[in-house]
């Protein structure tokens, strides 16, 4: 029994959007690639092998001849053809769709520019023979194949029912598991798929996905047996992460995610890049790790995390102090940013803070401990600010969506931000903050780095892809700081590794219900594990 | 005649209610598809707003949730919008989109009425002793230590029972399970712990009530008739004395039925109170609506059935 945080809001793979969806959906419905359970990079799934064209534009996948819906119907490249436009197509809603705008013809697509189908970049050579064109070599496109958004969906279910085909009964999925059950709220019970590919290495027969919002009753339940896994870090009390880190059943991770700030860079003091670059210099980074988060998070001045696909990201406003190997060295480089960060509001007009407007810092608040967090750095920043700098930061907490909303229409003068990456290249960072991109809300926008992006896509060599990348994220961590990034998140997950394996450690945080086994003594695999019925 | 007009009057009131509901939720900021990352383009943004009807006026999607929208035909005829209250269909949830409305309501509504009704019976089961014991030592050292365990209950919140049960009785004497729903081992301890608080309320209101009747004249008379005094207390005092509970109870029994997004949440247990709070902070507005209807129905239907007891218990009542 797994569980796995909030209720899923719907398992649609092609329009969901929460983790705890995709986790469902991840289970039911397989792409041409699925995630490694080691790396949660994209690996052979119902595409045994592909071959890829010497410019990187074309992908030729070959599927496997026993790739088969739960209900026995055997999968083809039409299937795949079918599902992929359906979910490019805007009338489909997903939000996903961007990850079609690798695929030629899918941008124009998924933006309403056309509405001929037929001209996304794909086709049906024979059954068995998928081929993709692509708009530029993108070297992630086997982690793109395994995420949901491009999983193949039964046809004749979605035409007969809609919106509501994932209520089917029987519902014909095409990953390991198929639906047994769903009650709101409550849990989703899942079983072995014996139609699957790869059925023999699906370690439990039966999976109950328990679904619930307070982390405490999580903790809880998994303190009492009665739940295996807590497999998300949101199930798990932060107020208790510095002690449950401890525990060697809790493991903490790496995780392909940033905390960070926006400003509002339509607004007067902050459209001028050298108080932005004040405040991100002043910023104890340090002490919002060990003090607040406390889960072992890397406290990080870019944006995107260290290790994401071989890129190393550029050194950022205060990464000179992240250097300092003890308390002492990091206290002098702290003095020295905050002397850099006097010289530069001076610059800006505002010499020791005066004359500088009031303004406020926004964050969300209420629904748990996660953040109560947020308030607790937006404490420790005032302070920073007010010590270092001589600024008045007011704190305004509100409520989850109005801050999304204030948000979007840049109705903030400072604002909370975070962005989880969906696959393991800095463009799933750095493309949020491209002039046009929906998730940009800082009012900033720059032709340098729309320019260096667009020919970082163009590029086939990798070094010099990562080059152009770096520069681009230089512009936006150190010279024009339209954001300034606080840390690195950490995943956490539990559960007893005397008795269960299969779940590890990877930067998406991608771990298939499938790979998840119950140990035997002896190692020999179990193929019945699952003592989880109620 | 008088409950025949309440009955009657009953309708317009809860079409008021949703009413306000319906408009209020969406007046407030975002809406049900804000979300951190924002959609791929605009265009999915727009067919995801015109799936659920939100790219239309106000007025227009009442309509169309009362089932009172009429919609031109390609072939240029006019035809009901399907769907709507008056058929009883309250729509998809628009945070759970694979689920109706009244779907959830009926998976979850047992439960918390299961979990709700428990709690009630506890809450006068130990409430209306309790009460009438310290009202019959009033002034006693039983008095004393019966009000103040009745204050404690009613000042200590769910949030903080819940946890303290759950710590004693399932964490260290392994008694109970520590959450989740199903055999009657999960009912006991939300049900104390959303109980406790109702059966505080009910002892200090029957305290008082009993308090009162004792002091009334018809007492004194049946006392000084020579009746017995355990036959005074419960046969003329005690039914005088439980009236407050019973004007208390229909409210009472409306909070407790309809769920609790503390104890539910606690306890994680997959009743209907979790998403009285939750969809509103999702601006769920079909399920905001559906829930408050629920509330709604509810509270007066319960409100009249407390009228209709008192008519019977107490014959100074009389609606004509």
């Amino acid at each position: 029994m797994i569980h796995n945080g909030a209720e899923a809001e719907t398992i649609d793979p092609q329009v969901l959007t929460g983790q705890p969806d995709g986790r469902v959906a991840s289970a039911l419905f397989e792409g041409l690639t699925r995630f490694d359970p080691r790396t949660g990079r994209g690996v052979p799934g119902l595409a045994h092998s592909w071959d890829i064209s010497p410019d990187g534009l074309r992908y030729t996948f070959h599927l496997r001849t026993n790739a088969a819906f739960s209900t026995g119907e055997p999968i083809h490249a039409e299937d795949f053809v079918w599902s992929w436009r359906r979910a490019v197509d805007p009338v489909t809603a997903a939000d996903y769709s961007g990850f079609f705008f690798y695929v030629k013809g899918g941008q124009a697509i998924a933006t309403g520019a056309t509405n001929r189908l037929e001209t996304l970049g794909i086709r049906a050579v024979d059954p068995a023979t998928f081929e993709v064109t692509l708009v530029n070599p993108t070297p992630f496109f086997p982690d793109l194949c395994a995420m949901r958004i491009m999983a193949v969906i039964p046809r004749a279910t979605v035409e007969r029912l809609g919106d509501q085909w994932v209520r089917a009964d029987p519902l014909p999925c095409s990953g390991p598991y198929q639906l047994e059950s769903w009650r709101p709220n409550d849990r989703i019970r899942l079983r072995a798929n014996p139609h699957y590919w790869d059925a023999a290495s699906v370690g439990c027969e039966r999976v109950d996905l328990l679904s619930g919002d307070s982390p405490t009753a999580a903790l809880n339940l998994y303190l009492t047996g009665d739940v295996d896994f807590l497999i998300d870090k949101v199930v798990i009390p932060s107020e208790l992460g510095d002690v449950l880190v401890r525990r060697p059943d809790f493991h903490s991770y790496a995780y392909l995610a940033t905390y960070f700030f926006r400003f509002n860079v339509t607004r007067k003091p902050f459209d001028d890049p050298r108080v932005r670059r004040a405040i991100g210099l002043v910023v104890d980074r340090r002490r919002i790790v060990e003090r607040i988060t406390r889960m072992g998070e890397q406290p990080a001045s870019a944006l995107t995390p260290p290790g994401t696909g071989g890129y190393v990201p550029p050194a950022g406003l205060g990464h000179a102090a992240l250097l300092a190997t003890n308390a002492a060295d990091y206290a002098v480089a702290m003095r020295a940013a905050a002397l850099e960060a006097q010289r530069l509001l001076a610059e800006a007009g505002y010499p020791g803070g005066s004359g500088f407007p009031p303004f406020t810092y926004m964050f969300n608040a209420g629904g748990g401990g996660g953040a109560r967090q947020h308030e607790n750095i937006g404490v420790e920043m005032q302070a920073s600010l007010r010590e270092h700098l001589g600024l008045q930061m007011e704190l305004r907490p509100v409520e989850w969506k109005t801050y999304l909303s204030d948000m979007s229409q840049l109705n903030f003068d400072m604002i909370r931000g975070s962005w989880v990456g969906d696959y393991q290249d800095p463009t799933t960072f750095l493309d949020c903050f491209l002039a046009d991109s929906g998730n940009n809300r800082t009012g900033w926008r720059s032709t340098r780095y729309d320019g260096l992006l667009s020919a970082a896509a163009a590029e086939p060599d990798s070094a010099k892809r990562f080059a152009l990348l770096r520069e681009a994220e230089t512009l936006l961590v150190r010279e024009e700081a339209p954001i300034v990034t606080l840390y690195s998140y950490v995943g956490l997950f539990a559960f007893d590794p005397e008795r269960w394996e299969g779940i590890h450690p990877n930067l998406t945080g991608e771990h298939p219900v499938w790979a998840i086994r119950r140990r035997v003594a002896g190692g020999a695999r179990s193929a019945v594990a699952s003592a989880t019925a109620p | 005649m008088y409950f025949l007009r309440r009955l009657l009057f009953l309708l317009p009131l809860t079409l008021l209610i949703i009413t306000l509901a319906f408009f209020l939720v969406r007046v407030a900021p975002g809406g049900p598809f804000d979300r951190e990352r924002r959609p791929a383009s605009p265009a999915v943004e727009r067919a995801l707003a015109a799936r659920y009807h939100l790219d239309e006026s106000l007025v227009s999607q009442y309509l169309r949730f009362l089932g009172l929208r009429w919609e031109r035909q390609p072939d240029g005829s006019w035809k009901r919008a399907p769907g709507g209250l008056i058929t009883g269909d309250l729509g998809l949830s628009l945070k759970y989109r694979n689920h109706s409305v009244s779907d959830i309501i009926r998976q979850g509504l047992p439960i918390s009425l299961t979990l709700g009704g428990t709690a009630f019976l506890f809450a006068l089961g130990f409430g209306i002793p309790m009460g009438f014991y310290t009202a019959v030592r009033r002034g006693g050292a039983g008095d004393w230590m019966g009000s103040l365990l009745a204050l404690v209950f009613i000042c200590v919140p769910g949030f903080v029972i819940g946890p303290v049960l759950i710590l004693l009785l399932a964490l260290k004497a392994g008694w109970f399970p520590v959450g989740l729903w199903g055999t009657a081992s999960h009912v006991v301890l939300p049900m104390t712990a959303l109980g406790l608080y109702f059966g505080g309320r009910v002892a200090r209101l029957t305290r008082e009530g009993v308090g009162q009747a004792l002091q009334s004249e018809f007492v004194r008379t049946a006392h000084a008739k020579g009746l017995s005094p355990a036959g005074v207390l419960l046969r003329h005092a005690l039914p005088l004395g439980v009236m407050p509970v019973v004007s208390y109870s229909g409210p009472m029994l409306a909070d407790l039925l309809t769920g609790s997004f503390v104890v539910e949440n606690i306890f994680q247990i997959p009743g209907i109170g979790v998403f009285m709070v939750n969809s509103s902070l999702s601006r769920d507005y079909t399920m905001v609506v559906g829930l408050v209807l629920l509330y709604a129905l509810m509270l007066l239907v319960l409100n009249l059935a407390v009228d209709l007891a008192y008519s019977l218990l107490d014959p100074r009542v009389r609606h004509d």
